[in-house]
């Protein structure tokens, strides 16, 4: 996701410091610290860091050299699923030298100072911001410790470091025929000067970037061995099962726990403000104590909030609300035939597969976690408020995640977890329900939009406009990336900039809050999956509004964009675009540059005479500039357009007297294999800028199944998810 | 006290009847290959082999289960079918966030136990009680496929390369 930069820099911030072996000390980083973020040579707090972590040659914070053994990679983003733990290793490991198969990577501890991603300005993992904000940073790490180890070599063999050259963890000197491993020449390149500029490698020379990889953590998951945040196990931990009122700000009334007093193995029932936790060995025991609670809530302020009452107060400010302007130019008085269409998204649950969780232990001099978190250093934060503890004294471990979507940017679970822990004495593993996790998300909010074209006599635009209406996220998760006047750029992400040739624009938002109690959240794909449904969504109808094909459409508006057009021509041409197809059959085109990356989807899609919609085929090409991992990029549009496709045809979140309808798998579709069809990604080469590639797929997906529903069976669908009803065939009677 | 066969070894264990063997696994003998995701059957996470036939465990009382074997995930490499779906894994690299995947290869483990040469008919009936949110399903078609044929589906590009884990 893009998370737009924020344009004042955050205050630096003490941080803590957590090692491998469980033993943790904490340290001040320097009060006003300039840079928040990785960096290729040393930095405040660094040594203390490696001496803890038993380093015999830590260049930086990234890398760890030792006498013997692998080489230890310290991985400063979060691995849920991108593959960015196998694409940050090989960016050291290239300019290194070194095998993917001479290394391991551990999970990095929480201090931005140290592993904050330059882009977010914070040790966050989202808005696709890892590779395009570390690609370099990364491999001039590398650079650098391969540097040191090549003066250290050449100075114990009295030769010129520039004849030194080395290969797969081992520095060679060709005229002495002298050699040492990296794990021999780790003392003495602790003790070299860390080089002011280091040259990196031609591209051509990559061994390891733009290849193929393996992913680093594939074994383990397949296997079984590897530990996600759930399958922490402590010592005398107990399982905490949580209910929390279902009504949005609600809170406990009251509560008898007699009944479940007598369950076995209930251990402690904890008053919550929201809720009631039950504790006990393990969670089966701590849901049936749960369950036998006879508790009363107070429902509080919002028993009257609905979706339908949302939808509509969104269409009534979206008519007379106040606009912020995101960009308004060029000629926008032309006259001319005008074309106008109101789109609508539901809100979203995220549901990762692994359901939200947290170890908590709260002890009177210090507070540990264990959780896999998108946002290491805000938990570490919310558990320093909440505990009273400095953050020096919350010791934070974390974890691989069962999926991330956004969901782990947010830190409710942790402070949950903390809130619960901190009424008793033993560490306790906060596990949600499914139930838990879809009803009490910070789910992805609803928006109505307005789009409107004034056309040309051929059909082409010339004037656009598009007035979004919703909530904002960052207004809650992070005000400082607002524009002073409090326009949120996320909003008209993908919607204020097309890469099509069209004279006059002017896009603008008006917001409408949700209640207070009903925080909302990113979600896989932020602004761009939001806006390219309707964007592209529009120009499929003014195509057709012309009667031109929309490939055609599309490629005589981007004559001026060579690489857009080139992704576009690349999934036509891959499908075939133009072959006639049988009846209730179609397909559907959509294009456009989420993340830094363009892409280009089209779907091929069967509608049944009962309005079931069957996806036949997925194509995509993508240009995201330099590849790191062509096996990434594939897989993250393989998985990008199911999740995109999913929401499409089946996911919203409704709300009725202010509680969530939908609970568990059952009512809250996904995709299924059965369901999936064959998907090709095609990769368009270009060196130019390198673009994100985690929610590229799922940003594109929505409007090219939207698309081929329209061209199967001509009803055109401008609401998500998209609703069978009405696409079944008039002429096949009651079939 | 019950006594449990999993993965080949007697596990006595102290717990009610109605408890699923999901818990059992997880929490009380301390195996945690098997995933809960839902709990009500509906995401096969929690799949694992009683008698050699795929089960959701998060639904299933250990009472039910009396001298049945079990087979878990981190004893599923040891079957012929479970080592040839997890080498297909590996090759054609179907894993993401990885969550969903011990029960997709305990699922296909058994559908290849009983069918050899799956069609895409019965991949489809076989596997499309298990979800996977990060949306695998292209590659675990390819890898089942991989798996039951010993050839490679789709052109392996994916360069070899020893694999090891962070460090925990
Ligand atoms: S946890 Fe058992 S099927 Fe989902
Ligand atoms: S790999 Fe993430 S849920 Fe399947």
């Amino acid at each position: 996701m893009t998370l737009p930069i924020p344009d004042v820099a955050q205050p630096s911030r003490r941080a803590l410091l957590q090692t491998g072996g469980g033993f943790a000390l904490a340290f001040f980083l320097g009060v006003g610290s300039a840079r928040a973020t990785i960096s290729a040579r040393p930095q405040p707090g660094d040594a203390e860091l490696a001496a803890r972590e038993g380093a015999t040659f830590a260049p930086n914070a990234l890398i760890r050299i030792d006498r013997e053994g692998p080489v230890r990679l310290v991985m400063p983003n979060v691995e849920m699923g991108q593959g960015v733990y196998t694409t940050e290793a090989m960016l050291l490991a290239e300019e290194l030298d070194v095998g993917l198969d001479q290394v391991i990577v551990q999970h990095a501890p929480p201090i931005d100072a140290l592993y904050g991603t330059p882009l977010l300005k914070s040790q966050t993992t989202g808005g696709s911001t890892t590779v395009r904000a570390n690609w370099m940073i990364l491999r001039e790490a590398g650079a650098v410790a391969r540097a040191m180890l090549i003066s250290a070599a050449a100075e114990q063999w009295g030769v010129p470091a520039a004849e030194c050259v080395t290969k797969a963890g081992v520095v060679k000197h060709a005229a002495s025929g002298r050699s040492a491993t990296y794990n021999e020449l780790a003392e003495a390149a602790a003790r070299q000067q860390t080089p002011e500029k280091v040259g990196l490698k031609d591209p051509k020379d990559f061994k390891l970037v733009g290849k193929p990889m393996r992913r680093i953590d594939s074994p383990s998951k397949v296997d079984g061995s590897a530990i996600f945040g759930i399958d922490i196990r402590v010592p005398d931990m107990q399982v905490a099962y949580v209910i929390t009122c279902p009504t949005a700000g609600g809170t406990l009334k009251s509560v008898k726990e007699d009944e479940a007093r007598k369950q076995p193995g209930v251990k402690d029932v904890i008053r919550l403000p929201h809720g009631v936790a039950v504790t006990a060995p393990n969670y089966w025991a701590a849901k049936k104590a749960a369950e036998a609670l006879e508790i009363e809530w107070d429902h509080g302020p919002n028993v009257d909030f609905s979706t339908e009452g949302l939808f509509k107060a969104l269409d009534e400010a979206s008519r007379t609300g106040k606009a912020l302007v995101a960009r308004s130019d060029g000629p926008l008085d032309r006259k001319g035939k005008t074309i106008e269409a109101v789109y609508q998204h539901p809100i979203l649950a995220h549901a990762p597969m692994e359901p939200l969780n947290a170890v908590v232990h709260v002890r009177p001099d210090a507070c540990e976690i264990w959780v896999g978190s998108q946002v290491p250093t805000r938990a570490v934060g919310a558990a320093a408020k909440l505990t009273g503890l400095p953050e020096d004294k919350i010791i934070l471990h974390n974890q691989y995640l069962g999926g991330g979507f956004g969901r782990r940017l947010e830190v409710d679970s942790v402070e949950l977890a903390v809130n619960i822990a901190k009424q008793v004495p033993y560490p306790v593993k906060m596990i949600w329900s499914r139930e838990h996790d879809i009803r009490h998300d910070i789910p992805r909010t609803a928006y109505l939009d307005r789009v409107s074209a004034v056309v040309d006599d051929e059909g082409y635009p010339v004037v656009w406009k598009d007035r979004t209406c919703g909530a904002s996220v960052p207004k809650r998760w992070a005000p400082q990336m607002l524009r002073k006047d409090g326009f949120d750029a996320d909003l008209t992400e993908c919607s204020d900039e097309l890469s099509y040739d069209i004279p006059a624009f002017h896009v603008e938002w008006v917001p409408h809050d949700m209640p207070e109690a009903i925080p909302i959240g990113w979600w896989r794909g932020v602004g761009p999956t939001h806006n390219i449904f309707k964007v592209e969504g529009f120009v499929d109808e003014l195509a057709h509004a012309a009667g031109k094909d929309p490939v055609e459409f599309r490629r005589k508006m981007l004559t001026k964009n060579p690489r857009p057009l080139s992704v576009l021509n690349k999934a036509a041409e891959a499908i075939g675009w133009g072959e006639k197809l049988p009846p209730r059959v179609g397909r559907g085109v959509a294009f456009a540059s989420p993340f830094g990356s363009h892409v280009c989807a089209i779907a091929e899609v069967e509608v049944s005479p009962r309005g079931v919609i069957r996806i036949r085929r997925g194509v995509a090409a993508i240009d995201c500039g330099p590849v790191m991992n062509p096996n990434t990029v594939e897989a993250q549009i393989q998985g990008g357009l199911i999740f995109g496709w999913t929401m499409a045809l089946f996911n919203e979140i409704t709300f009725e007297k202010g509680a969530v309808k939908q609970s568990n798998f059952h009512d809250y579709r996904m995709m299924r294999l059965n369901e999936t069809p064959p998907i090709e990604v095609h990769i368009v080469k270009n060196e130019g800028p390198i673009g994100g590639m985690g929610e590229v797929g799922t940003a594109i997906a929505a409007p090219a199944l939207a698309n081929a529903v329209f061209a199967a069976t001509g009803v055109r669908l401008r609401r998500l998810p998209l609703d069978p009803r009405l696409l079944a065939d008039p002429k096949a009677g009651a079939a | 006290m019950l006594t449990l066969n999993v993965n080949g070894e007697d596990r006595s264990v102290e717990v009610p009847e109605d408890m699923p063997l999901l818990w059992v696994l997880r929490d009380v003998i301390g195996l945690t290959g098997t995933k809960f995701g839902c709990g009500i059957a509906q995401c096969g996470a929690c799949t694992v082999h009683v008698d050699g036939q795929a089960v959701r465990s998060c639904v299933l009382p250990v009472g039910e289960l009396g001298d049945a074997k079990i087979t878990t995930v981190e004893a599923i490499g040891a079957t012929p079918e479970g080592k040839k779906i997890q080498d297909a894994w590996l090759a054609v690299e179907v894993v993401q966030c990885g969550y969903c995947q011990t029960g997709q290869v305990m699922s296909a483990a058994a559908l290849l136990r009983h069918n050899p040469q799956p069609t895409d008919e019965d991949i489809d009936a076989a596997m499309s009680g298990n979800i996977c949110r990060c949306g695998t399903y292209v590659r675990i078609r390819q890898a089942i496929h991989q798996a039951a044929t010993g050839k490679p589906v789709a052109e392996q590009t994916i360069a070899y390369n020893l694999q090891k884990g962070p460090a925990q």
